[in-house]
Protein backbone atom coordinates (compact mmCIF):
# COMPACT_ATOMS: atom_id res chain seq x y z
CA UNK A 1 0.00 0.00 0.00
CA UNK A 2 1.49 3.34 -0.98
CA UNK A 3 1.90 5.95 1.73
CA UNK A 4 0.04 9.18 0.85
CA UNK A 5 2.55 11.82 -0.20
CA UNK A 6 0.59 14.64 1.45
CA UNK A 7 1.04 13.00 4.87
CA UNK A 8 4.04 13.33 7.14
CA UNK A 9 5.13 10.38 9.27
CA UNK A 10 6.75 9.64 12.62
CA UNK A 11 9.13 6.79 13.37
CA UNK A 12 6.45 5.63 15.79
CA UNK A 13 4.13 4.95 12.86
CA UNK A 14 1.68 7.83 13.19
CA UNK A 15 0.73 9.98 10.19
CA UNK A 16 -0.29 13.64 10.18
CA UNK A 17 -1.99 15.60 7.40
CA UNK A 18 -1.73 19.37 7.72
CA UNK A 19 -4.18 21.91 6.37
CA UNK A 20 -2.89 25.31 7.49
CA UNK A 21 -2.97 25.26 11.29
CA UNK A 22 -5.29 22.26 11.39
CA UNK A 23 -4.08 18.69 11.23
CA UNK A 24 -5.54 15.21 11.11
CA UNK A 25 -3.70 12.34 12.84
CA UNK A 26 -3.84 8.56 12.42
CA UNK A 27 -1.68 5.45 12.42
CA UNK A 28 -0.07 3.95 9.35
CA UNK A 29 -0.90 0.82 7.45
CA UNK A 30 2.32 -0.75 8.71
CA UNK A 31 1.16 -0.13 12.28
CA UNK A 32 -2.29 -1.70 11.81
CA UNK A 33 -0.76 -4.70 10.05
CA UNK A 34 1.71 -5.23 12.89
CA UNK A 35 -1.00 -4.94 15.53
CA UNK A 36 -3.51 -7.35 14.03
CA UNK A 37 -7.20 -6.95 14.85
CA UNK A 38 -7.72 -3.63 16.65
CA UNK A 39 -10.38 -3.95 19.35
CA UNK A 40 -10.13 -0.69 21.30
CA UNK A 41 -8.99 2.89 20.88
CA UNK A 42 -8.56 5.18 23.88
CA UNK A 43 -8.48 8.75 22.59
CA UNK A 44 -8.24 12.14 24.33
CA UNK A 45 -11.19 14.47 24.84
CA UNK A 46 -11.87 17.51 22.68
CA UNK A 47 -10.09 20.45 24.25
CA UNK A 48 -7.18 18.48 25.67
CA UNK A 49 -3.58 19.19 24.64
CA UNK A 50 -1.15 17.07 22.67
CA UNK A 51 2.61 17.45 22.96
CA UNK A 52 4.85 16.34 20.09
CA UNK A 53 6.58 13.07 20.99
CA UNK A 54 4.39 12.43 24.06
CA UNK A 55 1.59 9.86 24.33
CA UNK A 56 -1.95 10.95 23.60
CA UNK A 57 -3.82 7.66 23.87
CA UNK A 58 -3.66 3.94 23.27
CA UNK A 59 -4.71 1.44 20.64
CA UNK A 60 -5.38 -2.11 21.72
CA UNK A 61 -5.26 -5.30 19.72
CA UNK A 62 -6.46 -8.62 21.14
CA UNK A 63 -3.05 -9.29 22.64
CA UNK A 64 -1.45 -5.93 23.28
CA UNK A 65 -1.78 -2.32 24.39
CA UNK A 66 0.13 0.18 22.22
CA UNK A 67 0.79 3.82 23.08
CA UNK A 68 0.06 6.53 20.53
CA UNK A 69 2.65 9.33 20.21
CA UNK A 70 1.63 12.78 19.04
CA UNK A 71 3.33 13.94 15.81
CA UNK A 72 2.66 17.57 16.75
CA UNK A 73 1.62 19.76 19.65
CA UNK A 74 -1.79 21.39 19.77
CA UNK A 75 -5.37 21.28 20.99
CA UNK A 76 -7.74 18.42 20.13
CA UNK A 77 -10.66 19.80 18.08
CA UNK A 78 -12.31 16.56 16.97
CA UNK A 79 -12.23 12.86 17.87
CA UNK A 80 -13.32 10.12 15.47
CA UNK A 81 -16.40 8.81 17.31
CA UNK A 82 -16.83 5.87 14.88
CA UNK A 83 -13.84 4.19 16.51
CA UNK A 84 -15.65 3.82 19.83
CA UNK A 85 -17.87 1.16 18.29
CA UNK A 86 -15.91 0.12 15.19
CA UNK A 87 -12.18 0.27 15.92
CA UNK A 88 -11.62 -2.33 13.19
CA UNK A 89 -12.06 0.51 10.66
CA UNK A 90 -8.42 1.28 11.37
CA UNK A 91 -7.46 -2.18 10.12
CA UNK A 92 -9.61 -1.78 7.04
CA UNK A 93 -8.10 1.55 5.97
CA UNK A 94 -5.57 3.04 8.35
CA UNK A 95 -4.91 6.07 6.17
CA UNK A 96 -8.53 7.20 6.17
CA UNK A 97 -9.62 6.02 9.64
CA UNK A 98 -8.27 9.13 11.39
CA UNK A 99 -8.03 9.25 15.18
CA UNK A 100 -8.05 12.93 16.18
CA UNK A 101 -7.91 16.38 14.64
CA UNK A 102 -5.87 19.11 16.27
CA UNK A 103 -5.25 22.82 15.96
CA UNK A 104 -1.44 22.97 15.85
CA UNK A 105 0.58 25.23 18.12
CA UNK A 106 3.62 25.22 15.81
CA UNK A 107 3.28 23.79 12.29
CA UNK A 108 7.10 23.95 11.99
CA UNK A 109 7.22 20.82 14.15
CA UNK A 110 6.26 18.94 11.00
CA UNK A 111 9.59 19.76 9.37
CA UNK A 112 11.36 17.14 11.46
CA UNK A 113 8.97 14.37 10.43
CA UNK A 114 9.46 11.85 7.60
CA UNK A 115 8.16 12.20 4.07
CA UNK A 116 6.23 9.30 2.52
CA UNK A 117 9.33 8.14 0.69
CA UNK A 118 11.50 8.29 3.84
CA UNK A 119 8.83 6.50 5.91
CA UNK A 120 8.53 3.77 3.31
CA UNK A 121 12.29 3.25 3.44
CA UNK A 122 12.24 3.30 7.24
CA UNK A 123 9.53 0.62 7.34
CA UNK A 124 11.31 -1.56 4.81
CA UNK A 125 14.37 -1.54 7.07
CA UNK A 126 12.29 -2.27 10.20
CA UNK A 127 10.50 -5.15 8.55
CA UNK A 128 13.81 -6.60 7.46
CA UNK A 129 14.93 -7.29 11.06
CA UNK B 1 3.04 4.13 18.58
CA UNK B 2 4.74 1.34 20.42
CA UNK B 3 4.37 -1.76 18.30
CA UNK B 4 4.71 -5.25 19.78
CA UNK B 5 8.40 -6.05 19.62
CA UNK B 6 9.44 -8.75 17.20
CA UNK B 7 11.25 -11.18 19.44
CA UNK B 8 14.56 -12.37 18.16
CA UNK B 9 15.01 -16.10 18.54
CA UNK B 10 18.13 -16.97 20.49
CA UNK B 11 20.25 -20.08 20.01
CA UNK B 12 18.40 -21.58 22.96
CA UNK B 13 14.87 -20.88 21.66
CA UNK B 14 13.28 -24.22 20.90
CA UNK B 15 11.40 -25.01 17.73
CA UNK B 16 8.77 -27.64 17.01
CA UNK B 17 9.09 -29.85 13.92
CA UNK B 18 6.49 -27.67 12.20
CA UNK B 19 8.39 -24.40 12.70
CA UNK B 20 9.42 -24.06 9.05
CA UNK B 21 5.86 -24.80 7.94
CA UNK B 22 4.46 -22.03 10.16
CA UNK B 23 7.00 -19.56 8.85
CA UNK B 24 6.30 -20.58 5.27
CA UNK B 25 2.61 -19.89 5.89
CA UNK B 26 3.55 -16.39 7.01
CA UNK B 27 2.65 -16.95 10.66
CA UNK B 28 3.42 -14.12 13.08
CA UNK B 29 5.83 -15.79 15.49
CA UNK B 30 6.29 -15.16 19.18
CA UNK B 31 8.53 -16.53 21.91
CA UNK B 32 6.46 -18.52 24.39
CA UNK B 33 8.16 -20.11 27.40
CA UNK B 34 11.35 -20.67 25.41
CA UNK B 35 9.58 -21.82 22.23
CA UNK B 36 9.33 -20.07 18.85
CA UNK B 37 5.61 -20.44 18.15
CA UNK B 38 2.94 -18.98 15.85
CA UNK B 39 0.71 -16.48 17.68
CA UNK B 40 -1.55 -15.97 14.66
CA UNK B 41 -1.64 -16.51 10.90
CA UNK B 42 -2.43 -13.34 8.95
CA UNK B 43 -3.48 -15.61 6.09
CA UNK B 44 -6.16 -17.06 8.41
CA UNK B 45 -7.38 -13.54 9.11
CA UNK B 46 -5.72 -13.33 12.51
CA UNK B 47 -6.72 -14.17 16.08
CA UNK B 48 -10.40 -13.25 15.91
CA UNK B 49 -11.03 -15.20 12.68
CA UNK B 50 -9.13 -18.19 14.07
CA UNK B 51 -11.08 -18.08 17.32
CA UNK B 52 -14.44 -17.95 15.50
CA UNK B 53 -13.48 -20.80 13.20
CA UNK B 54 -12.82 -23.07 16.17
CA UNK B 55 -16.18 -22.17 17.72
CA UNK B 56 -18.15 -22.70 14.50
CA UNK B 57 -16.09 -25.03 12.29
CA UNK B 58 -12.62 -26.41 12.86
CA UNK B 59 -9.16 -25.04 13.51
CA UNK B 60 -5.82 -26.79 13.97
CA UNK B 61 -2.99 -26.00 16.35
CA UNK B 62 0.60 -27.16 16.63
CA UNK B 63 0.90 -27.97 20.33
CA UNK B 64 4.09 -30.00 20.10
CA UNK B 65 5.74 -27.71 22.63
CA UNK B 66 3.74 -29.47 25.34
CA UNK B 67 5.48 -32.31 27.16
CA UNK B 68 4.78 -36.01 27.53
CA UNK B 69 5.77 -38.29 30.38
CA UNK B 70 5.01 -41.99 30.34
CA UNK B 71 4.83 -44.15 33.46
CA UNK B 72 4.75 -47.88 32.76
CA UNK B 73 4.85 -50.99 34.93
CA UNK B 74 2.91 -52.74 37.69
CA UNK B 75 3.50 -49.82 40.02
CA UNK B 76 2.51 -47.15 37.49
CA UNK B 77 -0.99 -46.58 38.88
CA UNK B 78 0.33 -46.30 42.44
CA UNK B 79 2.98 -43.85 41.24
CA UNK B 80 0.42 -41.70 39.43
CA UNK B 81 -1.87 -41.79 42.47
CA UNK B 82 0.97 -40.52 44.62
CA UNK B 83 1.81 -37.48 42.50
CA UNK B 84 -1.56 -36.60 40.94
CA UNK B 85 -4.50 -35.12 42.89
CA UNK B 86 -7.30 -36.72 40.86
CA UNK B 87 -8.18 -40.40 41.21
CA UNK B 88 -6.51 -42.32 38.38
CA UNK B 89 -7.92 -45.64 39.66
CA UNK B 90 -11.24 -44.54 38.15
CA UNK B 91 -9.73 -44.55 34.68
CA UNK B 92 -10.64 -47.41 32.40
CA UNK B 93 -8.11 -48.33 29.73
CA UNK B 94 -8.47 -45.63 27.08
CA UNK B 95 -9.84 -43.00 29.44
CA UNK B 96 -8.30 -39.65 30.41
CA UNK B 97 -8.81 -37.11 33.19
CA UNK B 98 -7.74 -33.58 34.05
CA UNK B 99 -5.57 -33.37 37.16
CA UNK B 100 -2.62 -31.58 38.70
CA UNK B 101 0.73 -32.39 40.26
CA UNK B 102 1.02 -30.66 43.63
CA UNK B 103 3.81 -29.57 45.93
CA UNK B 104 3.62 -30.65 49.57
CA UNK B 105 2.11 -27.20 50.31
CA UNK B 106 -0.90 -28.05 48.13
CA UNK B 107 0.15 -25.60 45.41
CA UNK B 108 0.70 -26.44 41.76
CA UNK B 109 3.70 -28.01 40.09
CA UNK B 110 1.61 -28.12 36.91
CA UNK B 111 -1.79 -29.12 35.61
CA UNK B 112 -1.88 -32.24 33.53
CA UNK B 113 -4.04 -34.60 31.56
CA UNK B 114 -3.59 -38.19 32.70
CA UNK B 115 -4.33 -40.79 30.04
CA UNK B 116 -4.54 -44.50 30.81
CA UNK B 117 -3.14 -45.99 27.60
CA UNK B 118 -3.03 -49.67 28.59
CA UNK B 119 -3.43 -51.72 31.76
CA UNK B 120 -0.16 -50.47 33.27
CA UNK B 121 0.72 -47.50 31.09
CA UNK B 122 -0.11 -43.87 31.83
CA UNK B 123 0.67 -40.81 29.73
CA UNK B 124 0.89 -37.41 31.41
CA UNK B 125 0.62 -34.47 29.02
CA UNK B 126 2.09 -31.35 30.62
CA UNK B 127 2.80 -27.70 29.84
CA UNK B 128 5.57 -26.50 27.56
CA UNK B 129 7.18 -24.17 30.07
CA UNK B 130 7.32 -26.84 32.78
CA UNK B 131 8.64 -29.80 30.75
CA UNK B 132 11.95 -30.21 32.55
CA UNK B 133 10.64 -29.23 35.99
CA UNK B 134 7.75 -31.70 35.72
CA UNK B 135 9.90 -34.58 34.50
CA UNK B 136 12.38 -34.11 37.34
CA UNK B 137 9.49 -33.87 39.79
CA UNK B 138 7.79 -37.02 38.50
CA UNK B 139 11.03 -39.01 38.35
CA UNK B 140 12.18 -37.91 41.82
CA UNK B 141 8.83 -38.60 43.48
CA UNK B 142 8.20 -42.02 41.97
CA UNK B 143 11.56 -43.67 42.68
CA UNK B 144 10.02 -46.03 45.21
CA UNK B 145 7.38 -47.30 42.82
CA UNK B 146 7.71 -50.25 40.50
CA UNK B 147 7.50 -48.39 37.22
CA UNK B 148 9.59 -46.86 34.46
CA UNK B 149 9.34 -43.11 33.94
CA UNK B 150 10.19 -41.79 30.47
CA UNK B 151 10.29 -38.31 29.00
CA UNK B 152 8.74 -38.68 25.56
CA UNK B 153 8.31 -34.95 24.94
CA UNK B 154 10.58 -34.83 21.89
CA UNK B 155 9.10 -37.92 20.27
CA UNK B 156 5.78 -36.48 19.18
CA UNK B 157 4.41 -33.77 17.01
CA UNK B 158 1.10 -33.03 18.71
CA UNK B 159 -1.62 -31.48 16.57
CA UNK B 160 -4.93 -30.32 18.04
CA UNK B 161 -7.96 -30.41 15.75
CA UNK B 162 -10.64 -28.39 17.51
CA UNK B 163 -14.22 -27.36 16.80
CA UNK B 164 -17.61 -28.91 16.03
CA UNK B 165 -16.33 -30.09 12.62
CA UNK B 166 -13.14 -31.53 14.05
CA UNK B 167 -14.56 -35.04 14.17
CA UNK B 168 -15.68 -34.80 10.53
CA UNK B 169 -12.25 -33.65 9.47
CA UNK B 170 -10.25 -36.25 11.35
CA UNK B 171 -12.57 -39.09 10.34
CA UNK B 172 -11.52 -38.51 6.74
CA UNK B 173 -7.93 -39.26 7.69
CA UNK B 174 -8.26 -42.26 10.00
CA UNK B 175 -9.67 -45.77 10.08
CA UNK B 176 -10.48 -45.41 13.77
CA UNK B 177 -14.21 -45.08 14.44
CA UNK B 178 -14.26 -41.67 16.09
CA UNK B 179 -17.97 -41.86 16.89
CA UNK B 180 -17.02 -44.56 19.42
CA UNK B 181 -14.56 -42.28 21.20
CA UNK B 182 -16.28 -40.23 23.90
CA UNK B 183 -14.95 -36.91 25.14
CA UNK B 184 -11.85 -37.47 27.30
CA UNK B 185 -11.27 -40.94 25.90
CA UNK B 186 -8.50 -42.07 23.58
CA UNK B 187 -7.95 -44.66 20.90
CA UNK B 188 -5.26 -45.70 18.48
CA UNK B 189 -5.60 -45.91 14.73
CA UNK B 190 -3.97 -45.32 11.39
CA UNK B 191 -3.84 -41.57 10.72
CA UNK B 192 -2.59 -40.23 7.37
CA UNK B 193 -1.16 -43.67 6.68
CA UNK B 194 0.74 -43.78 9.99
CA UNK B 195 0.01 -46.86 12.06
CA UNK B 196 -0.95 -46.94 15.72
CA UNK B 197 -1.26 -43.19 16.23
CA UNK B 198 -2.61 -42.06 19.60
CA UNK B 199 -5.85 -40.14 19.08
CA UNK B 200 -7.27 -38.37 22.15
CA UNK B 201 -10.62 -36.63 22.32
CA UNK B 202 -9.16 -33.81 24.40
CA UNK B 203 -8.36 -30.14 23.93
CA UNK B 204 -7.92 -26.71 25.46
CA UNK B 205 -10.59 -24.73 23.62
CA UNK B 206 -13.93 -25.60 25.24
CA UNK B 207 -15.00 -27.26 21.98
CA UNK B 208 -15.20 -30.89 20.89
CA UNK B 209 -11.99 -31.95 19.23
CA UNK B 210 -9.02 -34.25 19.10
CA UNK B 211 -5.31 -34.24 19.70
CA UNK B 212 -3.15 -36.59 17.66
CA UNK B 213 0.41 -37.62 18.40
CA UNK B 214 2.49 -38.36 15.31
CA UNK B 215 6.23 -38.99 14.92
CA UNK B 216 8.23 -35.80 15.42
CA UNK B 217 10.42 -35.87 12.30
CA UNK B 218 9.95 -32.77 10.16
CA UNK B 219 8.93 -34.52 6.96
CA UNK B 220 6.18 -36.62 8.59
CA UNK B 221 4.97 -33.70 10.68
CA UNK B 222 4.71 -31.38 7.66
CA UNK B 223 2.97 -34.03 5.58
CA UNK B 224 0.36 -34.70 8.28
CA UNK B 225 -0.22 -30.96 8.89
CA UNK B 226 -0.74 -30.31 5.20
CA UNK B 227 -2.99 -33.34 4.73
CA UNK B 228 -5.16 -32.12 7.60
CA UNK B 229 -5.44 -28.68 6.00
CA UNK B 230 -6.31 -30.27 2.65
CA UNK B 231 -8.91 -32.61 4.13
CA UNK B 232 -10.35 -29.72 6.13
CA UNK B 233 -10.87 -27.38 3.17
CA UNK B 234 -14.53 -28.38 2.85
CA UNK B 235 -15.05 -27.41 6.52
CA UNK B 236 -13.21 -24.10 6.23
CA UNK B 237 -10.32 -25.28 8.40
CA UNK B 238 -7.77 -22.66 9.47
CA UNK B 239 -4.38 -23.02 11.10
CA UNK B 240 -4.59 -21.29 14.50
CA UNK B 241 -1.93 -19.91 16.81
CA UNK B 242 -1.35 -19.30 20.49
CA UNK B 243 -3.31 -16.05 20.42
CA UNK B 244 -6.57 -17.83 19.61
CA UNK B 245 -5.57 -20.71 21.88
CA UNK B 246 -5.52 -18.24 24.75
CA UNK B 247 -8.79 -16.47 23.96
CA UNK B 248 -10.55 -19.81 23.47
CA UNK B 249 -9.36 -21.32 26.75
CA UNK B 250 -10.17 -18.08 28.58
CA UNK B 251 -13.80 -18.09 27.40
CA UNK B 252 -13.98 -21.72 28.58
CA UNK B 253 -12.33 -20.82 31.90
CA UNK B 254 -9.48 -23.29 31.48
CA UNK B 255 -6.52 -22.44 33.71
CA UNK B 256 -3.09 -21.45 32.41
CA UNK B 257 -0.04 -22.27 34.50
CA UNK B 258 1.63 -19.16 35.77
CA UNK B 259 -1.71 -17.34 35.76
CA UNK B 260 -4.69 -19.07 37.44
CA UNK B 261 -2.46 -21.79 38.92
CA UNK B 262 1.11 -21.61 40.13
CA UNK B 263 3.41 -22.71 42.92
CA UNK B 264 1.93 -20.04 45.22
CA UNK B 265 -1.74 -20.83 44.62
CA UNK B 266 -3.54 -23.81 46.15
CA UNK B 267 -6.26 -26.06 44.74
CA UNK B 268 -9.13 -24.50 46.73
CA UNK B 269 -8.23 -20.94 45.71
CA UNK B 270 -8.11 -22.00 42.08
CA UNK B 271 -11.55 -23.61 42.36
CA UNK B 272 -10.34 -26.99 41.12
CA UNK B 273 -11.96 -28.92 43.97
CA UNK B 274 -13.78 -31.34 41.70
CA UNK B 275 -10.50 -32.66 40.27
CA UNK B 276 -8.99 -33.19 43.73
CA UNK B 277 -10.03 -36.46 45.35
CA UNK B 278 -9.31 -35.99 49.03
CA UNK B 279 -10.78 -39.43 49.73
CA UNK B 280 -7.74 -40.96 47.97
CA UNK B 281 -5.42 -42.66 50.46
CA UNK B 282 -2.54 -40.27 50.09
CA UNK B 283 -1.03 -37.94 47.51
CA UNK B 284 1.54 -35.17 47.67
CA UNK B 285 -0.17 -32.05 48.91
CA UNK B 286 -3.10 -33.76 50.61
CA UNK B 287 -2.07 -32.90 54.17
CA UNK B 288 -1.59 -29.22 53.39
CA UNK B 289 -4.89 -29.09 51.52
CA UNK B 290 -6.67 -30.60 54.54
CA UNK B 291 -5.23 -27.85 56.74
CA UNK B 292 -6.03 -25.16 54.20
CA UNK B 293 -9.63 -26.32 54.05
CA UNK B 294 -9.92 -25.87 57.81
CA UNK B 295 -8.39 -22.40 57.67
CA UNK B 296 -10.70 -21.19 54.93
CA UNK B 297 -10.16 -19.23 51.73
CA UNK B 298 -8.34 -15.89 51.72
CA UNK B 299 -8.87 -15.44 48.00
CA UNK B 300 -10.82 -17.16 45.27
CA UNK B 301 -10.79 -17.19 41.47
CA UNK B 302 -13.72 -15.40 39.84
CA UNK B 303 -14.82 -14.44 36.35
CA UNK B 304 -15.15 -10.74 35.53
CA UNK B 305 -16.96 -9.02 32.72
CA UNK B 306 -16.18 -5.35 32.00
CA UNK B 307 -19.25 -3.13 32.39
CA UNK B 308 -17.55 0.17 31.48
CA UNK B 309 -15.36 0.62 28.39
CA UNK B 310 -11.97 -0.98 28.82
CA UNK B 311 -10.03 -4.22 28.58
CA UNK B 312 -8.78 -5.89 31.75
CA UNK B 313 -5.42 -7.55 31.17
CA UNK B 314 -3.06 -9.89 33.02
CA UNK B 315 -1.75 -8.47 36.31
CA UNK B 316 -4.05 -5.42 36.38
CA UNK B 317 -5.20 -4.61 39.92
CA UNK B 318 -8.74 -5.28 41.06
CA UNK B 319 -10.20 -2.60 43.33
CA UNK B 320 -13.35 -2.38 45.42
CA UNK B 321 -15.88 0.43 44.98
CA UNK B 322 -13.87 2.74 47.23
CA UNK B 323 -10.74 2.22 45.13
CA UNK B 324 -8.84 -0.04 47.56
CA UNK B 325 -6.81 -2.83 46.03
CA UNK B 326 -8.43 -6.19 46.74
CA UNK B 327 -6.97 -8.52 44.13
CA UNK B 328 -5.50 -8.92 40.67
CA UNK B 329 -6.30 -10.17 37.18
CA UNK B 330 -4.71 -13.50 36.27
CA UNK B 331 -5.82 -13.48 32.63
CA UNK B 332 -7.77 -10.81 30.76
CA UNK B 333 -8.61 -10.21 27.14
CA UNK B 334 -11.34 -9.41 24.66
CA UNK B 335 -13.51 -12.51 24.12
CA UNK B 336 -14.06 -12.78 20.36
CA UNK B 337 -17.04 -15.15 20.45
CA UNK B 338 -18.83 -13.54 23.40
CA UNK B 339 -17.97 -10.03 22.15
CA UNK B 340 -17.22 -8.86 25.67
CA UNK B 341 -14.07 -8.04 27.57
CA UNK B 342 -13.55 -10.73 30.21
CA UNK B 343 -11.04 -11.69 32.83
CA UNK B 344 -10.24 -14.17 35.56
CA UNK B 345 -9.09 -12.67 38.83
CA UNK B 346 -8.28 -13.48 42.44
CA UNK B 347 -10.44 -11.55 44.90
CA UNK B 348 -11.38 -12.04 48.55
CA UNK B 349 -14.39 -14.32 49.12
CA UNK B 350 -16.50 -11.34 50.25
CA UNK B 351 -16.21 -9.87 46.72
CA UNK B 352 -16.79 -13.10 44.87
CA UNK B 353 -20.57 -13.40 44.58
CA UNK B 354 -21.91 -13.24 41.04
CA UNK B 355 -23.34 -9.78 40.50
CA UNK B 356 -20.79 -8.02 42.75
CA UNK B 357 -19.22 -5.00 41.15
CA UNK B 358 -15.52 -4.29 41.35
CA UNK B 359 -13.17 -2.01 39.47
CA UNK B 360 -10.16 -2.93 37.37
CA UNK B 361 -7.33 -0.44 37.37
CA UNK B 362 -6.57 0.38 33.74
CA UNK B 363 -3.81 2.96 33.26
CA UNK B 364 -4.53 4.59 36.59
CA UNK B 365 -8.34 4.63 36.27
CA UNK B 366 -10.78 2.32 38.03
CA UNK B 367 -13.06 0.82 35.36
CA UNK B 368 -16.23 -1.00 36.44
CA UNK B 369 -16.51 -4.77 36.09
CA UNK B 370 -18.98 -7.34 37.35
CA UNK B 371 -18.37 -10.78 38.83
CA UNK B 372 -20.04 -13.31 36.54
CA UNK B 373 -20.54 -17.08 36.69
CA UNK B 374 -18.03 -19.20 34.83
CA UNK B 375 -17.30 -20.72 32.43
CA UNK B 376 -18.06 -17.66 30.33
CA UNK B 377 -18.73 -19.97 27.40
CA UNK B 378 -20.06 -23.52 27.29
CA UNK B 379 -20.33 -25.34 24.01
CA UNK B 380 -23.86 -26.20 22.91
CA UNK B 381 -24.92 -29.77 23.72
CA UNK B 382 -25.30 -31.91 20.62
CA UNK B 383 -28.97 -32.75 20.00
Amino acid sequence: MPYPSDFKYTKEHEWIKADGKNATIGITNYAQESLGDIVFAELPKVGSETTAGKTFGTIESVKAVSDLYAPASGTVTEVNSELATAPEKINKDAHSAWLIKISMRDPNELNSLLSAADYEKFVAEEAGH
Amino acid sequence: MSLPAVEATTPTTRKTALNAVHRQMGARMVEFNGWDMPVEYPSSGGIIAEHMTVRTGVGIFDVSHMGDIRLAGHGALAAVQHISMNDASRLAVGQAQYSALLYPQGTFVDDVIVHRLTEDEYLLVINAGTREKDFSWVRDNTRNFNCKVENLSDEFTQIAIQGPKGVNLLQKLTDADLSAVKFYWVTRGTVCGLRNVLIARTGYTGEDGFEIYVPADEATSARVWNEILEAGKEFGVLPCGLGARNTLRLEAKLPLYGHEISDTINVWEAGLDRFCKMEKQDFIGRVALEKAKATGLQRTLVGLEMIERGIARDEYKVLDDSGSEIGYVTSGSPAPFLKKNIALAYVPPRSSDAGSTVKVEIRGQGVKAQVVPTPFYKRPKKA
